[in-house]
């Protein structure tokens, strides 16, 4: 590989770790100030890369239709959270686990009932679809510049809103003591609701976002699940910082998995092994600092 | 007078079980080895979840695993000696058992159900996405292992019948076993640590090893039950060692009721027979599962076994 090639994969695997980041962010986001574990995070990008499909075809307008998709998944955060989530706060996380487990199937046949089971793709919008010429051979699309730089605004509006702004100092006091927050009088149930709406519509957005480069499919919300559990592994739970750092090494990681090819003992392991790589970072990860990297002492 | 109930109705069962093949029909006697199969793998969960406190979301990684031995050893043209490439199946299994216990026991809570799922797709993508054992289409295992026992007895196990009884004799034997796990007094440390791991540790037991032992021997129950799943259909995929699998699995246990022997038997005896209910009604039956997992998890998170029948009377 010359040089300009690894700068291209290093944008790939960067801006797929921003990707990561953002539907990470939301499954730490609701484990760290809930106590939650949401499995079903994984549906949610599903749905919105699907939302982000059908809204497309209908409104033909891709900003429109990301606005209207994001204010349906918040709202679908709340339905959820009201009908199913707020009665798992003082459950043990066997049941929380099996609560979104059971929604998990719910939305996949839903998905299937209202979309079906094929293979979709969804086109970059005309503003941004085009790509900028590195060498005579070698371009960059401006829609994953673009990506990149929303996932980055993102996540620095999120670090405001948490550190500097009145209902980021609800989320933070609502994370340290729930009983005292209350009783200073704030409404801690609606500030669950809204943090959980939020983190459902940072997994469907991401996934409205991701369908123009890669193709909408039913499984690709497991995919992203799991990919993100070893994300918040790695990076140690209820860590917004460690999301962001292991987001990107993971997605580095993956990235330059897939195009590099290894012979080890004249067994090529590169790129069928690709798949493996992050896990055994993440193995790596437990034998040394089992917390994560950012990861509190337990 | 309840005590004497509960065991003429378990007595009755154990008969009606026995009996089954003299007028079952030939898909009712597979069906019910699957359940018996089934039993044995949920009650090797159960022994993590309900007695150890260790939720696993990565279970059918071991029940895969042990399936993809089978088909990885048996030879092409001739049949292996059933009871070599059980042991086989068991220890490989054990190996990897000892691999990802070693590294998921490190980690607590959300952690572990997080890092056990991890760990058991790795399994999936390295199955699905490598040629080494048929990729995404699993392997076919030609010939089914030979049952002969220095050519004194013989069971065919083509024949549904005889690989009922064989089920329902390993289901039976894995009870008793994990019975005898738990009154001993490893099984006594185990319920410790389920209850109160930190004063577990400060009773002076080595609570990671506790842990790490009582792993592997699910993960090896595990293996039993997916050796003899894959001498049932003869053939084993990639889906063997996918979290649903292992979701399902934790969803029997619950319905059942943790931590309870006859649990999984009760759960995973019901919920196939409402699957098969739900498919018989609906090709989205996956759709009425999800529902009726929310709705056991929300209202009955003690299971069947919280019912008053089942309990033993005092």
């Amino acid at each position: 590989m010359d040089a300009f090639a690894i700068f291209i994969q290093a944008m790939n695997g960067i801006q797929y770790g921003l990707l990561l980041f953002l539907v990470a962010s939301g499954l730490t986001l609701i484990f760290g100030i809930m106590g939650v574990i949401n499995i079903a995070h994984g549906s949610f990008y599903m749905i919105g890369a699907y939302l982000a499909w059908s809204l497309m075809g209908w409104l033909e307008n891709f900003w429109f239709g990301l606005f209207v998709g994001v204010a349906a998944a918040f709202l679908l955060g709340l339905v959820l959270e009201w009908m199913f989530i707020r009665f798992l706060y003082d459950r043990d996380h066997l049941q929380q686990v099996l609560v979104t487990y059971g929604l998990i199937l719910i939305f996949s046949e839903l998905r299937s009932v209202i979309w079906g089971d094929d293979v979709h793709s969804v086109a970059i919008p005309a503003l941004l679809d085009g790509s900028i010429q590195l060498t005579e051979n070698l371009a960059y699309p401006i829609y994953r510049l673009w990506l990149s730089g929303v996932c980055v605004v993102i996540a620095i509006l999120m670090y405001f809103g948490i550190q500097h702004t009145r209902l980021g100092m609800m989320i933070r006091a609502g994370e340290s003591d729930r009983e005292m927050t209350k009783a200073l009088g704030i409404n801690i149930g609606l500030v669950y609701r809204f943090i959980f709406a939020l983190g459902v519509s940072l997994a469907a957005f991401s996934g409205m976002i991701s369908a123009p480069i890669s193709s909408v499919f039913p499984g690709m919300g497991s995919q992203v699940l799991i990919v993100s559990f070893v994300v918040v592994v790695i990076g140690g739970l209820g860590s917004i910082k460690g999301a962001m750092v292991a987001a990107l090494l993971v997605g580095l990681i993956d990235t330059f998995g897939k195009v590099m090819s290894l012979d080890i003992f004249g067994i090529n392991i590169f790129p069928e092994m690709a798949g493996m790589s992050i896990f055994a970072l993440m193995a790596l990860i437990l034998i040394f600092r089992p917390q994560g990297i950012f990861g509190k002492e337990y | 007078m309840r005590a004497i109930l509960r065991k003429l109705f378990f007595g009755l069962i154990f008969l009606a079980l026995l009996l089954l093949p003299f007028w079952g029909d030939r898909f009712y006697i597979q069906f019910a080895s699957k359940i018996l199969i089934m039993i044995v793998f949920v009650s090797s969960l159960n022994l993590l979840v309900g007695f150890t406190g260790l939720v696993s979301l990565g279970h059918a990684a071991f029940f895969g695993f042990s399936g993809y031995v089978l088909a990885l050893l048996s030879p092409v043209d001739s049949a292996m000696n059933f009871f070599v490439a059980l042991l086989a199946s068991i220890l490989c299994t054990g190996v990897l058992g000892v691999i990802f216990g070693a590294l998921v026991l490190r980690t607590k809570g959300i952690f572990f159900i997080m890092s056990t799922l991890a760990l058991g797709e790795m399994l999936f993508y390295f199955l699905h996405d490598t040629d080494l054992a048929g990729g995404s289409d699993g392997m076919y295992i030609n010939s089914r292992p030979d049952v002969s026992f220095f050519d004194w007895w013989q069971l065919d196990l083509a024949n549904v019948v005889h690989f009922y009884y064989l089920a329902l004799i390993t289901a039976v034997i894995v009870l008793i076993v994990i019975r005898a796990i738990i009154h001993s007094p490893f099984g006594r440390v185990l319920a410790g640590i389920c209850v109160n791991e930190h004063r577990t540790k400060a009773l002076g037991y080595n609570t990671y090893k506790f842990k790490l032992v009582c792993f592997v021997i699910a993960s090896m129950i595990a293996a039993v039950s997916g050796f003899l799943s894959a001498v049932q259909f003869g053939v084993v995929n990639p889906e063997m060692v996918g979290w649903h699998v292992s979701g399902h699995a934790l969803m029997m246990v619950i319905l059942g009721g943790k931590g309870a022997i006859l649990g999984p038997v009760i759960g995973t005896t019901t919920l196939m027979l409402v699957e098969e209910g739900f498919q018989m009604v609906t090709k989205h039956w996956q759709l009425l599962t999800g529902v009726a997992i929310v709705l056991v998890a929300l209202f009955f998170p003690h299971g069947l076994v919280g019912f008053k029948f089942f309990k033993k009377g005092s």
